[in-house]
């Protein structure tokens, strides 16, 4: 069949991902994720309260690999949805919505949020392992 | 609008409920925001102090009365940003009516608890 010339609609599929639409869908999965990790942050807490018992089980649980995966997912996660967080706060004042600044601010949260997750992983490391 | 309708569009609005709060959710979307930027970086923070630490010392942590405070700030701007968060989720993509009131009552619920339990447990450790 001869290609049409004339123009598609955006799809999907076939549509070329500017930057803004993978950030904008990214901000709401780790939102979700993040809402995920809540459970976490709950555990903590009312382990810490019920006694050294139950705070020895969730912390055995963060120490192990699938713990520690899911911690360095959410902290990126975290980052990731505040870093983007505050561009649209900016956006809600009424600055940066020209297409430029549109993509430069979305490189400036990716790179941001990635150099906040290795600081916070630094600070992890280089204060040893988790007790 | 029939032809025969007499009442004004204001009558039929009425009882509908306030005009004046169609902002209200992304207000306060917004203002949990805020709160969560200092807040979620001072957490962080805590929490890299608390996995380094043994129990005794993670709940003197906790105990400190400016730690219990924030904590306290922090679970609770969390849990409400993020009912209003799914809210907006399942708005979006539930679109079986009893199946989105009863995830949207789920997690209003789910949040309140969650933000209830969490200042308890932050009470119980900051008072005992």
């Amino acid at each position: 069949m001869q290609p049409s010339a004339r123009p598609l609609s955006p799809h999907l599929q076939i549509y070329r991902w500017p930057l803004s639409m993978g950030l904008s869908i990214v901000h709401r999965v780790t939102g979700v994720g993040l809402a995920v990790g809540s459970l976490l942050v709950a555990a903590v807490l009312l382990s810490l309260a019920a006694g050294p018992d139950a705070y020895a089980t969730i912390h055995a649980f963060c120490a192990s690999w699938f713990g520690t995966l899911l911690l360095f997912g959410w902290s990126w996660a975290l980052c990731y949805h505040m870093c983007n967080g505050i561009r649209h706060m900016v956006w809600d004042i009424g600055w940066g919505f020209e297409m430029q600044r549109v993509v430069l601010t979305g490189w400036i949260v990716i790179v941001v949020s990635l150099l906040l997750t290795a600081l916070v992983w630094g600070c992890m490391l280089a204060r040893g392992a988790m007790a | 609008m029939s032809a025969t309708e007499l009442r004004t569009p204001l009558k039929r609005a009425r009882g509908l409920g306030s005009a004046k709060d169609g902002t209200h959710h992304f207000v306060v979307e917004r203002l949990t925001a805020l709160a969560l930027v200092p807040l979620s970086l001072w957490a962080i923070y805590l929490a890299l102090s608390l996995m380094h630490a043994d129990y005794a010392s993670a709940r003197a942590i906790v105990h400190q009365p400016l730690n219990a405070t924030l904590l306290s700030a922090f679970v609770i701007a969390m849990f409400w940003h993020m009912q209003l968060g799914l809210q907006v989720v399942i708005e979006d993509y539930v679109h079986l009516r009893w199946l989105e009131v009863a995830a949207q009552i789920g997690v209003k619920f789910a949040c309140a608890v969650g933000a209830l339990a969490c200042v308890l447990a932050i009470a119980r450790i900051a008072l005992g």
